[in-house]
């Protein structure tokens, strides 16, 4: 037997081990524990705001802590800061690159960051003491476009790049702390939960991956998806995560249990999921489609329970308040809307 | 040195067994006329005898079984993997290399077929010994198992010292050159059976949770939550982006002085809920003066500031944190193990964002499991749950008074003061419209 097809017939026992690990603690399914649990009625969400103003198709939306101000990132060019309450812009930051794929509010409130195709991570400061919103950071380091970025505090940022790894950065000093490296696809989307410790990566290789930032090691790798992740969340608990796929489907995975609960799809959706956030109770999972739609799904019994329309071109972003009161979701047709 | 098969009958152990057809190969590699050429040789500053290159191994097996060069490689790996061979160089590679590198036959003592079965005493033993001759000498790996081992095997750990302290000086009498092969085919034994942790191991035998409780979580969390979201509850008095009425973030405001009950419920959901709203850590401290024990909340606050804080304030606070909470004397002293006071003080003179962690869980823990519960039956939560504000949409009485209205004006003056002129247009008029909401009711209650 050749080297090769040994090494690769080990490996492939040894991940029928871990398939098997995984299936031994399964001793309950969700949708057996639902079972008993009524579908949530019909939910409607209104438009109830539109943020108007970005030229061009708008990439990326971050809700601030303070759950009323928000940025948007648009091809035009522009990041926005919106009061959303009042649609009124507090802040329009004029950017070096107009290739911007992503955006993130610092929690303090104190910064925002972007970046896209110039593979880097532009970071603003908001409060500067003269009043005008200037470049503090420049991270640059990645080989690949940044496909987003989230504020770990104002001095820490992580950012995911095309070029398949993630990266911690130090703001202060404009470099590296730690790469984290694994996935063998770009990487898409990330997200962190409210201890700070751990991030999730969502990839081009189908998989997502739970990462420790102290150690800079992957901990768990959740695959099952038939294509590109480009939209990944933590549940409100920080003990399960939702992804969403090209391939048309939302999935929620168990951390504790290191495995899959549930796939939200139906045959009538034949469209890439873009985003995807979860109210606050974790009962609704809001997903952003390319049919231009938004589907809002029953997280636990995996049904469709209502349809944000009223974009005219694909949703790109979405996201959920802190406080659970308003969901606003960004698309190429240059408009954020606020439903509630 | 086994000479014949008929001495390995009968030598080992007094057990008679019939060889096994590996076992039979490898004991015609070490005749001494027909078997791989052997030599003394000299490794680093001993000399090992009986030493044989992986090239003379190779070519052996080659002649031997009319075979191409990378078969007899293969079945060559295969030996050193089941440890019939073991390499004195790279030891944790179990291959054969088809050059210069040496190797030893694996004393029969050691083979696999002996089917000793392979004890964790006896490799608590082993680690042990190494520790006793040269602390630190454990790899990452193997000090993980040893820790390991040791908590479980805590009951008989004097016994494993005890025996590992007799080996070591039983070791010691041997002549040294005797030594040194022995602690190869030790060492080499235990790479077999005990090899180093790999990722996919590691993911196999990840310490996992039953679907059951799992779920059972999730679906608990969502229930408990339900009515606080407001997707899918109304909020009250309104929710301000369907009635334009932001009387609900007026009363939910980050240092108001009365809470509304449904804020004060989160609370009771879990610890974290508690401390992550700035009114309810207020609420929390209360209690901990009452008690006497506010510097645990004290430090924690301290901790997270120094986690999240700039690099170049960090120096001073963890000195701060030091003189306050974690000296001697110390005037906000916290009880907290001998173990993590350790390791805290120790990484406290090379301090980084981290070094606080392991001593914040142990305080959060505390919290957590010791003063939170009683919290929520103490009279101070209980008087802030009969204080806390009902909401009632039909009610519409204006329950912010003049002084919480002063109260954001003044906020609201001191972020202008510190930002740009940008917006206070905006925020003026804002403050007008506020203003003018909650008095208009007022003045027709009046009439």
């Amino acid at each position: 037997m050749g080297e090769m097809e040994q090494l690769r017939k080990e490996a492939e026992s040894l991940k029928d081990e871990i398939t098997a690990a995984r299936k031994a603690v399964q001793d309950a399914t969700l949708q057996d524990t639902v079972s008993g649990t009524v579908v949530v009625s019909r939910v409607q969400l209104k438009t109830r705001k539109t943020l108007r103003g970005h030229l061009a198709k708008i990439y990326a939306m971050h809700w601030s802590t303070d759950s009323k101000l928000c940025v948007s990132a648009s091809q035009d060019g522009k990041l926005i800061v919106w009061d959303s309450y009042t649609t009124n812009k507090v802040n329009a930051i004029p950017l070096k690159s107009s290739w911007v794929m992503t955006c993130s509010y610092a929690p303090s409130g104190n910064m925002v960051a972007c970046g896209g195709l110039d593979n880097m991570c532009s970071i603003y400061n908001l409060k500067a003491k003269d009043g005008n919103v200037k470049v503090m950071r420049e991270l640059a380091a990645h080989t690949g476009y940044l496909s987003c970025c989230r504020f770990l505090s104002d001095a820490e940022i992580i950012t995911s790049s095309g070029d398949c790894t993630c990266v911690l950065w130090d703001i202060e000093t404009g470099t590296q702390k730690t790469v984290f490296a694994g996935h063998t696809g770009d990487c898409m989307s990330l997200a962190v939960p409210l201890d700070f410790k751990t991030f999730i990566s969502g990839a081009c290789d189908f998989t997502a991956k739970l990462w420790d930032i102290r150690e800079g090691q992957c901990r768990q790798t959740f695959s099952g998806h038939e294509s590109d992740i480009n939209a990944i969340a933590f549940f409100p608990n920080g003990n399960a995560v939702i992804t969403g796929s090209d391939d048309a489907t939302c999935k929620l995975y168990d951390l504790r249990a290191d495995q899959e609960l549930i796939t939200y799809q139906d045959s009538s959706i034949m469209c890439g999921v873009t985003s995807i956030a979860p109210s606050l109770s974790g009962r609704l999972i809001l997903a952003g489609y390319d049919d231009f739609n938004c589907n809002i799904w029953d997280s636990l019994k995996a049904e469709r329970v209502g349809v944000l329309a009223g974009h005219d071109n694909r949703v790109s972003c979405i996201g959920v308040t802190a406080d659970g009161m308003a969901c606003c979701t960004g698309s190429w047709d240059s408009f954020l809307k606020i439903w509630n | 040195m086994i000479k014949c098969v008929t001495d390995y009958n009968i030598k080992v152990k007094g057990q008679v067994h019939p060889p096994l057809t590996l076992e039979a190969v490898v004991l015609e590699m070490q005749d001494p006329k027909t078997g791989v050429k052997s030599q003394t040789q000299r490794l680093v500053i001993t000399t090992i005898p009986h030493a044989i290159t992986g090239e003379d191994i190779v070519e052996w097996i080659a002649n031997r079984f009319k075979v191409g060069a990378a078969e007899a490689r293969a079945m060559g790996t295969m030996m050193v993997a089941f440890g019939y061979i073991y390499p004195l160089q790279d030891h944790k590679r179990l291959i054969i290399k088809p050059d210069a590198s040496l190797y030893r036959f694996q004393t029969p003592y050691f083979w696999p077929a002996q089917q000793w079965p392979v004890e964790d005493t006896d490799y608590a033993i082993y680690l042990a010994k190494r520790n006793i001759r040269k602390k630190g000498m454990l790899e990452l790996h193997e000090q993980e198992q040893y820790n390991n081992l040791h908590k479980w095997m805590n009951h008989k750990w004097d016994f494993i010292v005890m025996q590992a302290k007799e080996q070591y000086r039983a070791g010691k009498e041997r002549k040294k050159p005797d030594r040194v092969v022995f602690d190869c085919q030790e060492r080499a034994y235990w790479v077999v059976h005990r090899p180093p942790i790999i990722f996919t191991q590691q993911c196999i035998m990840r310490p996992r949770v039953k679907s059951s409780v799992s779920i059972g979580a999730l679906v608990k969390y969502s229930t408990t939550y339900k009515q606080h979201d407001p997707f899918l509850y109304p909020c009250l008095p309104s929710n301000p982006w369907l009635t334009d009425d932001v009387t609900y973030w007026q009363l939910n405001m980050q240092n108001i002085e009365n809470p509304t009950k449904m804020r004060v419920e989160r609370w009771t959901f879990s610890f974290g809920e508690l401390l992550s709203d700035p009114r309810g850590r207020d609420d929390f401290r209360l209690f901990l003066k009452k008690e006497f024990s506010g510097e645990n909340l004290a430090f924690w606050e301290a901790c997270e500031d120094l986690k999240w804080g700039t690099a170049a304030t960090m120096k001073e606070k963890a000195q701060q944190i030091y003189k306050t909470f974690l000296a001697r004397g110390a005037p906000r002293w916290i009880n907290i193990d001998g173990k993590t006071m350790e390791i805290t003080v120790k990484g406290l003179s090379h301090p980084h964002r981290y070094v606080l962690d392991a001593a914040q869980t142990h305080i959060y823990m505390l919290m957590k499991k010791d003063s939170y519960g009683r919290y929520l039956k103490s009279p101070v939560f209980k008087e802030t749950q009969k204080k806390a504000l009902e909401q009632n949409a039909k009610k519409r009485r204006p329950s912010l008074s003049p002084i919480i209205l002063r109260q954001q004006e003044e906020e609201q003056k001191a972020k202008l003061a510190a930002s740009g002129p940008v917006d206070i247009t905006q925020v003026m008029s804002k403050l007008f419209s506020i203003k003018k909401k909650i008095l208009s009711p007022l003045k027709i209650n009046l009439k």
